[in-house]
C-alpha cells in the first residue's frame, strides 16, 4: 500500500499543476473519480492565494482591473507558492514578476507602484521601535556630528521610481473614479514608515531623498550631507535632519569615532 | 490507552456567540463595545512583529475573552510540525492569553511550499497514529488542550478505513484533545459524501466538543450533476446550518458558538444580526429543553 506520504505528495504536486491529471483513489460519492470535486481543491489553493495578493496590493488591483489582476496573480501563485505559513509576507516576488508580464507591459509603472504597496504591507507589520528626541545630538560636541549615525525605524522604507508613483498611489486609494494617468512628469521618491499607529506615505524631494538612502545605507551625518547637497544644493541639511526626528524615524544613534 | 492526567486546563469560553475579528471592524468595536461571547482571530494573522493588528487585539482583549484559531500547523500532513511555527503560537498564547486554541483535522504544508488551504488527509491507522503525535506534540509545545476541527471534505479517499466520526472520537481519546465541531462543516462534506448530516451530528461525541463553528458556504455540481457545497465563509449561514445547529444544542448543549465570515466580509451590523441570531437559537433549544424534560 501507498504510505500517506507518497499519496500526498501526488496530491499536492496535482494541486499545482493546471489541467494535469488526478491523482488515483479520491473518488465522490459512487467511487468514481471526479475532476470537478478535485478542481475545489485547485481553486482553493490558487484562487485564494491570488485573493491574498489582490488584498496586499490594492491599487494594483485598482489599476489593472480586479479580472486581469485575478489573472495574473493567478499566474504568479501557481509558480510561486508561498514558502511558509504567514500569508502577509508572501508575493514579495510579486512586484518583480508584474515587470517581466508581457501582457502588463502597457503599463510600465506598474512594479514600481507594486513596490509601494509591498513597502506599506511591510512597514505595517514592522516591529515596535520608541523613537527618540533630537536633544540626545544637541549634547555633543559640533565637531562630532559629522561622524554621528542614526538609527532609523524598523518600518522605513524608501521606492524611488522614474514614474510618480506617489501621485499615482495617492489618487487610486480614494473612492470613486480615479483620474487619468500622466506617467511622464518625472520620477518620485516615496518615504514610507509606521512610527506610531499608522503608516505614514510621502513623496521625498531630491535632496531629502538622497540624504535618507545614504543613512539608510549606514553612512555617517557628514557624508549623508554630501550626498544630498550633490543631488539638491539647496538642500537644507539641518532642517533634515529636524525633519527626521519630527517624524518619529529615528530611534537612536552611534556617535562615530 | 487514554491519558486523563494532563494538565492542560479546561476550555473556558462562554456559551455564548461571538465573532470572527476583522480588521474592517476594529474601530466600531472598540467605539461600540457590542455585547458578545467572545472574539476569535486566526493565530498566524497576528504573527507579525508590530503594527495595527497587534494593537486591537491587545485593546480588544481587554474587553473580551479570545479564541485561537490556527489554520496552518497541517497537523494532518506527513511531514513533522514546524517547530518555529509551533514556537510562534506558544509565544501568542502566552501574549494574548486565549481561552481556547484550535487547529484542524486537515494539511497544508508540502514539499512545493505551503499550500494555503485546508486540504483532506485519508482516515487510516497509519494517518491516525501520526494525527495523534503531531495532537500530543501540539498540546506539549503551547501548553495547554487544543480542540480539533471537523473538515469539509469534497471527496473521499479510496484507503480509507476509519469512519470519520470514529476517527475523530479516537483521536480525542487517545490525546485527550477537544473538538471544535464545525456545523457547516458536517452539512458541506455530508451533502458531498451523500451521508445523513442528522445522522452524523446524533453520533458526534459531544462531551469533548468545546466549541461550535457556523458559516456560510457556496453550492455548485458535480459532473453528474449531485450537489457540491464548497466551505466558502463569505456569506450567511445558510437555513439548514441552523436547522442543524438547533440539533447540536439539542444534543449537546449550549457551546461557545462562533459565526465564520472570512470573504467579502459584511458590515458589522450584518455579522452582528448573525450572532444574535445563534444566541437565539442557543435560547430557544433551552427553553424546549425545560418544556420537554
Amino acid at each position: 500500500m501507498t504510505s500517506w506520504s507518497e499519496r500526498q505528495s501526488g496530491f499536492g504536486e496535482a494541486l499545482l499543476e493546471r489541467g494535469g491529471a488526478l491523482p488515483e483513489g479520491l473518488v465522490g460519492p459512487d467511487r468514481k473519480p471526479s475532476p470537478r470535486r478535485f478542481a475545489v481543491y485547485r481553486n482553493n489553493v490558487i484562487l485564494g492565494l491570488a485573493s491574498g495578493l489582490a488584498e496586499a496590493y490594492p491599487v494594483v488591483c485598482r489599476l489593472v482591473g480586479e479580472a486581469f489582476f485575478r489573472a495574473m496573480a493567478a499566474d504568479y501563485a501557481a509558480g510561486h507558492p508561498p514558502s511558509g505559513p504567514l500569508m502577509f509576507t508572501y508575493g514579495a516576488g510579486f512586484p518583480g514578476f508584474i515587470e517581466g508580464f508581457p501582457p502588463a507591459a502597457g503599463l510600465p509603472y506598474l512594479a514600481d507602484v507594486a513596490r509601494l504597496e509591498r513597502a506599506w504591507l511591510e512597514a505595517y507589520h514592522a516591529a515596535e521601535d520608541p523613537c527618540i528626541g533630537p536633544e540626545a545630538l544637541q549634547a555633543l560636541a559640533p565637531e562630532r556630528l559629522e561622524a554621528v549615525r542614526l538609527r532609523l525605524h524598523g518600518s522605513v522604507r524608501i521606492v524611488t521610481s522614474d514614474f510618480p508613483v506617489v501621485t499615482i498611489w495617492q489618487a487610486h486609494m480614494a473612492e470613486g473614479v480615479p483620474p487619468g494617468i500622466d506617467p511622464g512628469p518625472g520620477g518620485e521618491t516615496a518615504l514610507i514608515s509606521r512610527p506610531g499607529a499608522e503608516v505614514q506615505l510621502r513623496q521625498m524631494p531630491a535632496g531629502a531623498a538622497e540624504f535618507l538612502l545614504s543613512l539608510v545605507a549606514g553612512h555617517g551625518l557628514g557624508a549623508a550631507a554630501e550626498a544630498a547637497l550633490a543631488a539638491d544644493p539647496g538642500f537644507d541639511v539641518a532642517r533634515g535632519v529636524g525633519e527626521l526626528f519630527s517624524l518619529g524615524l529615528v530611534t537612536g544613534f552611534v556617535p562615530g569615532d | 490507552m487514554p491519558d486523563q492526567t494532563r494538565p492542560f486546563p479546561a476550555p473556558d469560553l462562554p456559551p455564548r456567540a461571538g465573532v470572527g475579528l476583522k480588521p474592517q471592524h476594529y474601530a466600531e468595536i472598540l467605539a461600540t463595545a457590542p455585547d458578545l461571547g467572545f472574539f476569535e482571530v486566526h493565530a498566524e494573522n497576528y504573527m507579525g512583529a508590530g503594527g495595527p493588528p497587534h494593537r486591537y487585539l491587545t485593546a480588544i482583549r481587554e474587553r473580551y475573552p479570545l479564541s485561537l484559531h490556527g489554520v496552518a500547523l497541517s497537523i494532518g500532513g506527513p511531514r513533522p510540525l514546524n517547530r518555529d511555527h509551533l514556537a510562534r503560537l506558544r509565544g501568542l498564547i502566552d501574549r494574548y492569553q486565549p481561552a481556547v486554541f484550535s487547529e484542524h483535522l486537515a494539511w497544508s504544508t508540502h514539499d512545493a511550499g505551503y499550500l494555503n488551504d485546508l486540504l483532506p488527509l485519508p482516515y487510516t491507522d497509519e494517518t491516525l497514529q501520526l494525527v495523534c503525535d503531531h495532537v500530543d506534540e501540539v498540546q506539549e509545545a503551547v501548553g495547554r488542550r487544543m480542540l480539533l476541527e471537523n473538515p469539509s471534505t469534497y471527496l473521499a479517499f479510496t484507503e480509507s478505513t476509519w469512519d470519520e466520526i470514529d476517527f475523530i472520537a479516537e483521536i480525542a481519546r487517545r490525546t485527550g484533545c477537544g473538538l471544535l465541531l464545525d456545523v457547516n462543516n458536517v452539512q458541506v462534506t455530508c451533502t458531498n459524501q451523500m451521508r445523513d448530516p442528522g445522522y452524523y451530528i446524533d453520533r458526534y461525541p459531544h462531551h469533548a466538543v468545546g466549541e461550535i463553528h457556523l458559516g456560510g458556504h457556496d453550492e455548485d455540481r458535480d459532473e453528474a450533476g449531485r450537489p457540491l457545497l464548497i466551505d466558502s465563509h463569505d456569506r450567511p449561514v445558510d437555513g439548514p446550518v441552523w436547522a442543524l445547529y438547533a440539533r447540536t444544542i439539542n444534543r449537546g448543549g449550549r457551546k461557545p458558538t462562533l459565526i465564520e465570515w472570512d470573504n467579502d466580509v459584511p458590515a458589522w451590523a450584518e455579522l452582528q444580526a448573525e450572532a444574535h441570531r445563534a444566541e437565539a437559537a442557543m435560547a430557544q433549544a433551552e427553553w424546549a429543553h425545560d418544556i420537554l424534560v
